[in-house]
């Protein structure tokens, strides 16, 4: 009996601590795990008893990677439990400020995560050491630069904005403080375009899976803060419908939770959220510039292949900055910035998702009529993928096991980093009664 | 008047271009130790000196010290060691060993900032790193003992290291 292992201890280049297992017996794949070892954090147990507006700081602190996407979930979630309807202005302001965030993480992702796999590089620490890479390594930065000046101005810092809250923004930004990033902007979008040109003639692994796609949809726009769920098999809910359909499962090998897809037979099945659900399920909605660039490199939807993630990535950076730039062209300071919300509420309960950089964020909340969290449930969009990536690596592994050992551990790492799992996030949201074995 | 401070090399600095970083979440028990020296150090200097709260977020931190002369950078540290350890790298000298932040949740952040600004030749001419080897790290806003004694001690030697280069100012 041959017993071969790919084992990598320490997952590089993914937010948050983690660790691969695959064994193969007899040229088998017989076991994968993608175990996540870093402490629960207990935020939803940490989240009961505070007010709701404390509740949209503290969440945007859970994970300093996209901290405007848990607000946003929180506050739209908490807007619903309290019958609250932000200002007109508001809405396109808050789309402004989830761009920056996009911006700023997939720009991170594709250039300083994800391509040194492609270049055959350690990190993009040893790309910015070799003269022809270096360019790409400072474009990478500063487009990155440029999601974080959109949250600055916007939020009032770059990680954990200040400026959201239940029922609108605290404070407003000037227009000519929009326009002032308008330049930026408009060489982002001329960089994201040439980067996804570029990256269309990188070598991508021959692989694909069938899919179970599930992003928001929204009739009129490419969906962030607003719409309904759908998925690539025919789904379409309400998000008050999420938990109806999507269940969260404990497994033994990790601190996270995953998510199962919850079809008509009762057995749960993997899906996949973020860019490529995204890109697959509304590629009518993005920026004519983003599809233009989309056709002209042969990318064609449905894409099934994860690695394609990158390019996924990147024409969501074109729309990102497309977008960004046609909003600030058309805003007016919303006045009153916020909806003032009275001491004495209505207890209700609110559930709303949006699309975090990674994919579906889902905050659920119940506030009593002092306006304090009697209960909070957060899915985070890598619990929702992890079950596919393992269900990924099940099926790639056979492909690569023949390879020496180093390079098909690096394959696997790579398959994994597609996903751009924030593992962090993942493991903040045990219940506090869980048991392990 | 100009403000300015003389480093040991001899090199004239100006205060205004001297910073100050905290690093990390006051949400996350002994991850917050970076922001409240910080904090007391703000309460402790003039104006000149900047004090900046960030959560580690690499580019944001190359942002931030861009343009500074001398920056002094504090944040926790999960290395292994004793919880309350004092660390203390000259990043002009040396290397950060890049998994010693770790625990500042960014894939890029602290260490990989430090030597992605080496390798860019955009690191400030001095950066002092203090990592204080955290104990908790869960949910919650209070600090260790033993990250709160660090933290007294780090603090003073940041306004000692101040002093030093600019009696009058500190």
């Amino acid at each position: 009996m041959t017993e071969k292992h790919i084992n990598v201890d320490y997952l590089a280049r993914v937010e948050g601590e983690g660790a691969l297992r695959v064994k193969i017996l007899d040229a088998q794949v017989t076991d994968v795990q993608l175990n996540i070892f870093e402490p629960p954090r207990f935020f939803e147990a940490f989240l009961r008893g505070r007010g709701y507006q404390e509740t949209i700081d503290i969440v945007a602190r859970i994970c300093g990677i996209c901290p405007v996407a848990y607000q946003m979930s929180a506050a739209h979630a908490l807007e619903k439990a309290l019958g609250v309807t932000p200002p007109e202005g508001v809405r396109p302001l808050r789309r402004l400020l989830y761009l920056g965030e996009w911006i700023e993480s997939h720009g991170l992702h594709l250039f300083m995560l994800h391509l040194p796999d492609f270049l055959g590089y350690e990190s993009a620490i040893e790309m910015a050491g070799i003269p022809e890479l270096r360019p790409l390594v400072e474009q990478g930065l500063r487009l990155k630069k440029t999601g974080n000046q959109l949250m600055t101005v916007i939020g009032g810092r770059e990680i954990h904005p200040i400026s959201v809250c239940a029922g609108g923004f605290y404070r407003a930004p000037r227009p000519a403080q929009l326009q002032a990033l308008a330049p930026d902007l408009e060489w982002g979008l001329e960089t994201a375009v040439e980067t996804v040109r570029w990256a269309a003639d990188l070598h991508y692994p021959d692989f694909e899976a069938d899919y179970e796609f599930v992003s928001l949809s929204h009739p009129d726009e490419y969906p962030i803060n607003e719409g309904h769920i759908i998925s690539s098999s025919g789904l379409d809910i309400s998000m008050e419908e999420y938990e109806d359909h999507f269940s969260e499962i404990h497994v033994a090998h990790s601190n996270a939770l995953q998510s199962r897809y919850v079809n008509g037979s009762g057995e749960g099945g993997s899906y996949l959220v973020g860019p490529l659900a995204r890109v697959n399920l509304n590629f009518a909605k993005l920026s004519p510039t983003a599809q233009e660039t989309a056709r002209e490199i042969g990318f064609s939807v449905p894409e099934r292949n994860p690695f394609k993630s990158l390019l996924a990535r990147g024409l969501e950076l074109i729309h990102a900055f497309d977008e960004s730039l046609d909003i600030i062209r058309h805003y007016e300071e919303p006045r009153p910035s916020r909806t003032k919300l009275p001491a004495r509420l209505t207890p209700g309960e609110g559930m709303h998702a949006t699309e975090a950089p990674r994919g579906l964020l889902y905050h659920r909340y119940r506030v009593d009529e002092n306006g304090l969290i009697t209960f909070a449930k957060i899915v985070a969009p890598t619990s929702q993928n992890l079950k596919r990536i393992e269900d990924d690596l099940w099926q790639y592994v056979p492909g690569v096991m023949d390879l020496p050992l180093e390079e098909a551990t690096l394959r696997c790492e790579q398959l994994v980093r597609s996903y751009d799992p924030c593992i962090s996030c993942a493991t903040h949201f045990l219940k506090l009664d869980i048991e392990r074995t | 008047m100009r403000i300015g401070l003389w480093l040991r090399n001899t090199q004239y600095v100006n205060m205004n271009k001297t910073l100050v970083i905290g690093v990390g979440n006051t949400f996350r028990g002994d991850d917050g130790v970076g922001l409240i020296v910080a904090r007391r150090v703000r309460k402790a200097v003039p104006p000149e000196v900047t004090v900046l709260e960030q959560s580690g977020e690499g580019a944001a931190l190359m942002e931030a010290w861009q343009g500074a002369d001398v920056v002094i950078l504090v944040d926790a540290a999960s290395s292994g060691a004793e919880p309350g350890t004092i660390h203390r790298f000259e990043a002009q000298q040396q290397a950060i060993p890049s998994r010693f932040f770790h625990y500042s949740t960014h894939a890029f952040s602290v260490a990989e900032a430090v030597e992605m600004a080496r390798a860019l030749g955009s690191l400030p001419p001095r950066l002092l790193v203090y990592g204080i080897e955290g104990k908790s790290f869960a949910a919650g806003q209070e600090l260790s003992p033993e990250a709160a004694q660090a933290a007294d001690i780090v603090t003073a030697q940041i306004l000692a290291f101040l002093s030093d280069v600019a009696p009058s100012f500190v």
